[in-house]
């Protein structure tokens, strides 16, 4: 995809800025883009290194095993494909626990490394497994009981009542993860009946 | 409410570190040496990402700063129009999903432009808080195990944006 969009992206934005005349704000912007990746990477990786670490100890003791038979249901729904591969399915729980509560920080360390275990039982390593597609599908979904950073930025911004969007979040993420979950479930039905003919 | 709102949050993290080196430690672990082993691999994820990284935000960046994005909303408002969307919220309806860091800045900035309780302040609050930097994601997830053929996850996780956005506007109208 990338491979595609990316070039795209870099021509079409070059050649409009300079027959725009738009290039000092251009030329300053690439070195802002690349600083903000650099800021970016050096946070996450104390976060990353932090999480893995604390995923590390949670699937060497029993707590793991008390949230997946909570989650049980829901992953063998998702995911039917990975029911033999528990590693997997513990860094699923933990990446949808830290979803919900908020925790985008623990999130993606977390879904990160499961993307990992998935990669090992993919058939095909260049391409992404229906399970790796379910789980994106999932985190850009964001489905989360309280949305921290929005609810700081209103109250920055002096809200008489920062937290009154809870609710109609609630309902925005739940129908935007439906809908999610159901458009990868049918393209994934519709993929594999192309493979099989 | 925002009080007891901000201590739950700022709680969940501590606890949850809390209760699995606890569960280590009554389970007799030998938690530490678990625990350096599992953040080794953390590096080697962020070295996995970090080239994906500087190419996306570079691309996007250059994308905002020559004003191509400014072209795309000005050519989509008649027909976002045409569902009577509102077209306050459409700059960040179109670049939530390709930049996690701008949609905060265009969210804020329609939140004190039209005033963060009206009704547009509103749906750009839902929004931001209903929907996720989805090209961002699906980037960082597909390179951290070296994957280029993405095959349908972009339309799936856009579907769930568009639908996300959507029904945040919505609900906004409904309440207010």
């Amino acid at each position: 995809m990338l491979n595609i969009v990316w070039p795209i992206f870099i021509i079409i934005s070059f050649s409009y800025a300079i027959f725009s005349g738009n290039v000092q704000n251009l030329n300053s912007s690439i070195f802002e883009s690349i600083e903000s990746a650099v800021n970016l990477s050096i946070t996450m990786l104390g976060t990353m290194c932090l999480w893995s670490g604390i995923i590390n100890i949670a699937s060497n003791t029993s707590i793991i095993q008390k949230i997946n038979k909570i989650l049980k249901p829901i992953i063998r729904f998702l995911f039917p494909e990975i029911k033999e591969n528990i590693k997997a399915q513990n860094e699923i729980s933990m990446n949808m626990v830290a979803n919900i509560l908020g925790l985008g920080n623990a999130a993606t360390p977390l879904g990160l490394k499961a993307m990992e275990s998935l990669q090992k039982e993919n058939r095909n390593k260049k391409e992404l497994s229906n399970s790796m597609i379910m789980l994106i599908v999932l985190n850009t979904a964001s489905i989360q009981i309280i949305p921290t950073t929005i609810i700081a930025i209103r109250s920055s911004l002096q809200s008489a009542n920062p937290t009154s969007i809870i609710f109609p979040v609630w309902i925005a993420t739940i129908c935007a993860a439906t809908a999610g979950i159901l458009v990868t479930k049918i393209l994934i039905k519709y993929s594999n009946k192309g493979k099989k003919t | 409410m925002i009080e007891v709102i901000n201590f739950v949050s700022n709680l969940a993290m501590p606890l949850i570190i809390l209760i699995i080196v606890i569960y280590g430690l009554v389970e007799k672990k030998e938690i530490f040496d678990v625990f350096i082993e599992g953040a080794k691999d953390g590096i080697k994820i962020i070295i996995n990402i970090f080239p994906t990284l500087i190419g996306l935000f570079l691309a996007v960046g250059t994308l905002r700063s020559s004003g191509v994005i400014d072209i795309v909303i000005n050519f989509l408002e008649p027909i976002l129009n045409l569902i009577n969307f509102p077209s306050e919220i459409m700059p960040l309806a179109i670049l939530r999903p390709i930049s996690g860091s701008s949609s905060i800045a265009i969210a804020t900035d329609i939140m004190k432009q039209f005033g963060v309780d009206s009704q547009i302040g509103m749906m750009a609050s839902v929004i931001m808080g209903a929907t996720e930097t989805t090209l961002y994601t699906i980037a960082v997830y597909s390179s951290s195990v070296k994957i280029k053929k993405t095959r349908f996850v972009l339309i799936a996780a856009l579907t769930a944006d568009i639908v996300g956005i959507i029904t945040s506007v919505v609900v906004c109208r409904f309440l207010s």
